[in-house]
């Protein structure tokens, strides 16, 4: 069969040409012709199961699924024939006669695929009885970060694929045949008791409120309401260039001077920046990246771990607990940034400002609902308290944001707060796969050689882009005299994105066959962007438009470096001392737990 | 149309020489072996009817190194018995079918994927394998022959759904195209065939397709297995050739009370008394995989639509909304208009929900439930209402 071949078809009666191997559905979409999907997610596999899509063929006995089926030569298809519109209507009434449509009472409301449809076909008098039979549908909310509500689920097994295709941990896979088939966890355990990363990449892609983060909108609201509580909130880097799109903007949108002029108006007390504490990792993480190639490049020390992967990502921190329970050594000690900044918050920030910890409420908002079990882990109370109260992803920020009757667009942009509200670019752009190996590279290729990296405008374009594994390597050259046992070395590092990724990086590495250095990893497709909390819809497209925006909040920050930000050489020089200090130890950097693989 | 008066023949279970047709198979060339078998007009006994010649030749056009050669043996139509029969009397015919099916494809391994509930046939079957192998191998024949067992999933019976099991995955049919003889078990070129076709195959070789075509009508050649049960004082397996009308096997096997023959188990249709005379029994009237179940007077035309439904709303993979709800609705829906929940009319509803499922499942057990559904609700509705 030869490649590129052009196939010619009709889609009611309008003549299209597409390449081999294209689904009708494509076809479709190029003549702008839209047909209704639910299985269908651009980042999955073809599933063909919800049968929502099914066109006629000419001269086929049954109706086809558009996701599904291939174009072939002479094609006839016929997207809105009467046969097409009952079929259709009798798929979207099925479909609602099993799912609890409580839509008043739903996370989901008025932005659920299914409700979407509804509307289109379903209005009036339902055809068929209410198969729902509530009290057979427990609700999982045991995870701190997710919630399964199976009494609305389609069953179009988006979360299954998501789980096994794109992350390959399988925490939920289909269970049961007929009328008991269910989308289930391993033995029917609850969320929080099975291998689960909390990414959160399956309620990205559920398209009705079956998948859920945990909400906590009303603690914060409290908080904030609480005369006797200063409430401090964090914005994470992902959280700026994505926040618009559940306000009305197109993707790629930055916000981030509105965003922090809604949080005041919101009535937090200080609004600050995890960009800071994305600075304070790249100090600390490098400096321990330095600190372990001395230890193996010139101590010989056995015990010390390379390849050093990231930690900043909670989804990954779980995976590699539950499947690379060996390989824990080589993640880097640094909490996440979250953590420092909750921390830092209850005690630098408490000092600082004098106030007393005890009264102080840590929120952070997270592209990510993996941040939420993050926060409540025991080991993230270094403070003395529990260092991140809160957890809201960008969405339920949303939603505070509409509660609040703020227009958001008519909002004056400000700044963060300070104190830990300073922030670079280099801190900007850890919302981005690959975003923090070439923060990493900006400060330890200045700090080992005293010149900044041999990049236009700093820019580190080998380490960026959405392929799934990224590999580059940099020699370092004339070395200042106390790092001279790198003088020469090629540093290799690995960027992978999306668990599957991570799990392709992290076999190579225990099987011998990759000597990198240094390796980044994300749980999220894209990175923190293309996190469990963000807006959805997600697609690449989507996420490519996130990625440009925070490269474009990189390129406009005065300061590009982790190293040179004021804030951070301030703190150095009031209470941490130094990056790796006993106390910098204490507060910034954690320990990890072997969990079990099933 | 052409009716054949009923006919009893004995060519599947008659035992014979299988070393013989093995040798004949080996001397022809793969396109004489495909050819006979075209030409013969056998279709495919497990119910679905598709020319088997015409497989064998897609499958063998593909230009893979490995292919496949599937025995499905996974008989769980309700009310048929005869693959385990088959199996049980002539394993031999059945692996020799898929031998000379390898050659003519192009593969060299064969599995038979066995129904669950026939295990204990197994040690049976794979002594019998090992005689057969040594004297196909001593024609020269290179052709390896596994089994897999099922676990009881009706589903499993649909192709792609099998090779999903025997992948080791949940039984669930994939999106077709491709089809299996371009890309099957595994990725491969496979072809799958059912038991019975598998032997006809045999038959094929043996006597040529003219003698073969000789039984039969143009459009249904050759002969077939039923598994006659219900209300019949002579349940069993009776070997027919293909083309009669109902009325004459209401004749043989009907106990003179017979109101409905239910042809083609639970994916088939119901045909009631008055269409007995102008029903014919194969691919041009009403085709069946062999299972042919009579019902008398005494018997509620509500509990059998009630028990087939339970089965496909049990059975159903769940995969599919169409077959998934659609199932459940028809159930719950026969139950509502029985129990005056709902208006009688609620049945035209329903009516036209099986005419969705027939178009908008994803395979072929979602689009058949529509069958009985229809038939026994069209030619039976006041025993559903009342």
């Amino acid at each position: 069969m030869k490649k590129n071949n052009i196939i010619n078809l009709t889609i009611n009666n309008q003549s299209v040409s597409v390449p081999e191997g294209s689904t009708v559905l494509q076809a479709a979409q190029k003549l702008n012709i839209h047909i209704p999907t639910l299985c269908n997610h651009d980042d999955l596999c073809v599933a063909g199961n919800c049968r929502v899509c099914v066109v006629e063929q000419k001269g086929s006995r049954v109706l086809v699924a558009a996701c599904a089926q291939p174009v072939t030569d002479g094609m006839e298809i016929m997207t809105n024939s009467l046969k097409v519109r009952n079929a259709r209507k009798h798929v979207v009434e099925l479909l609602l006669s099993e799912h609890r449509a409580d839509c008043t009472k739903c996370y989901r409301n008025q932005n659920c695929e299914l409700q979407t449809l509804a509307n289109e076909y379903s209005f009036g008098d339902h055809i068929f009885l209410d198969l729902v039979r509530e009290h057979e549908h427990l609700i999982d909310n045991t995870s701190a970060s997710i919630i399964k509500d199976d009494s609305k689920c389609i069953r179009c097994q988006r979360c299954v694929r998501t789980c096994s295709e794109l992350q390959k941990v399988s925490a939920i896979a289909v269970s049961g045949k007929g009328s008991e088939m269910k989308i289930s966890t391993f033995h029917d355990r609850p969320i929080s008791h099975v291998v689960c990363t909390n990414c959160g990449q399956c309620v990205n892609r559920c398209p009705t409120g079956a998948l859920t983060e945990k909400n906590y909108i009303d603690y914060v609201w409290d908080a904030i309401y609480d005369p006797e509580k200063h409430v401090v909130v964090q914005t994470a880097p992902a959280v700026r260039v994505s926040i618009g799109e559940d306000l009305g903007y197109d993707p790629g949108e930055r916000v981030t001077g509105k965003m922090v002029t809604a949080l005041k108006q919101l009535g937090f007390d200080s609004v600050l920046d995890t960009d800071f504490t994305a600075d304070l990792t790249i100090m600390e993480e490098g400096t321990e990246l330095l600190t372990r190639l001395k230890k193996v490049l010139v101590e010989k020390d056995k015990e010390t771990a390379l390849p050093m992967t990231t930690s900043c990502s909670p989804g990954w921190i779980k995976f590699i607990e539950h499947k690379y329970p060996e390989m824990l050594p080589n993640v880097s000690t640094c909490k996440s940034p979250q953590q420092m900044f909750g921390a830092l918050a209850k005690t630098y920030y408490a000092e600082k400002r004098g106030l007393d910890p005890e009264n102080i409420v840590s929120v952070s908002i997270m592209p990510c609902t993996a941040k939420k079990f993050e926060a409540n882990r025991p080991e993230m109370r270094d403070s003395g308290y529990k260092d991140v109260d809160y957890v809201l992803t960008t969405r339920e920020f949303a939603v505070m944001i509409k509660q609040a009757g703020i227009d958001f667009r008519t909002l004056e942009p400000t700044h963060h707060d300070s104190i830990m509200g300073e922030s670079s670019g280099a801190g900007a752009i850890f919302g981005a796969t690959g975003g923090v190996m070439e923060a990493a590279i900006r400060t330890a290729y200045e700090i080992v050689t005293g010149r900044p990296v041999p990049f236009d405008n700093l820019n580190i374009t080998p380490v960026r882009g959405m392929e799934g594994v990224k590999e580059a390597s940099l020699k370092i050259e004339k070395c200042k005299k106390e790092w001279s046992f790198l003088e020469g070395v090629e540093l290799k590092v690995a960027i992978a994105h999306g668990l599957t990724n991570a799990d392709e990086v992290m076999r190579a590495v225990s099987n011998g066959k990759a000597n990198y250095h240094f390796i980044e990893i994300m749980a999220c497709p894209g990175g923190c962007i293309g996190g469990g909390g963000q807006p959805i819809p997600t697609n690449i497209n989507i996420r490519q438009k996130r990625i440009d925006a925070i490269y474009e909040e990189d390129m406009n920050m005065p300061i590009r470096k982790s190293h040179e930000n004021p804030e951070i050489i301030q703190i150095y020089n009031d209470f941490l001392e130094k990056p790796n200090s006993h106390k910098a130890h204490e507060l910034l950097h954690t320990h990890y737990l072997e969990r079990v693989r099933y | 149309m052409e009716t054949k008066k009923i006919s009893k023949v004995d060519l599947i279970f008659e035992h014979i020489d299988p070393r013989e047709v093995l040798t004949k198979a080996y001397g022809m060339t793969r396109d004489e072996i495909i050819d006979e078998i075209l030409e013969s007009g056998l279709k495919g006994r497990g119910g679905a009817g598709f020319p088997t010649g015409m497989k064998w030749k897609l499958c063998s056009e593909e230009k893979e190194k490995t292919k496949y050669i599937i025995c499905n043996a996974d008989e769980g139509e309700p009310g048929t018995f005869k693959d385990r029969e088959i199996l049980d009397r002539v394993a031999y015919k059945v692996y020799a079918g898929m031998t000379i099916a390898g050659k003519a494809v192009g593969a060299k391994k064969g599995i038979i994927y066995l129904r669950g509930e026939y295990k204990f046939l197994l040690p049976q079957l794979r002594m019998q394998l090992d005689g057969f192998l040594k004297m196909s191998n001593e024609i020269g024949y290179d052709f390896e022959i596994d089994f897999r067992l099922g676990s009881g999933a009706y589903i499993c019976g649909e192709e792609s759904a099998l090779f999903e099991s025997i992948e080791g995955k949940r039984g669930e049919p994939r999106n077709k195209p491709p089809y299996p003889t371009h890309s099957g078990l595994f990725g491969k070129p496979t072809v799958v065939n059912n038991v019975e076709t598998l032997v006809n195959s045999v038959i094929i070789l043996k006597y040529g397709s003219k003698k073969y075509k000789q039984m039969g009508t143009m459009f249904s050649t050759g002969a077939k297995v039923f598994s006659v049960s219900g209300d019949t004082p002579i349940p069993g397996i009776y070997e027919l050739e293909l083309g009669m009308s109902l009325l004459e096997f209401v004749k043989e096997f009907g106990d003179g009370d017979t109101k409905a023959v239910q042809v083609g188990g639970a994916a088939g249709f119901c045909v009631p008394r008055k269409l007995f005379a102008s029903t014919v029994i194969g691919f041009e009237g009403v085709p069946t995989g062999g299972s042919m179940k009579l019902f008398n007077s005494s018997r509620s035309m509500y509990n059998v639509l009630h028990n087939y439904l339970e089965f496909f709303t049990e059975e159903s993979c769940g995969q599919c909304t169409p077959c998934r709800v659609g199932c459940q609705q028809l159930l719950r829906g026969v139950e509502s208009v029985k129990k005056r929940e709902s208006k009688s009319t609620y049945l035209n509803e329903l009516v036209k929900l099986a005419d969705t499922m027939k178009i908008a499942s994803k395979c072929g057990l979602g689009q058949s439930v529509g069958n009985a559904f229809k038939s026994i609700v069209e030619n039976f509705r006041e025993e559903i209402i009342y």
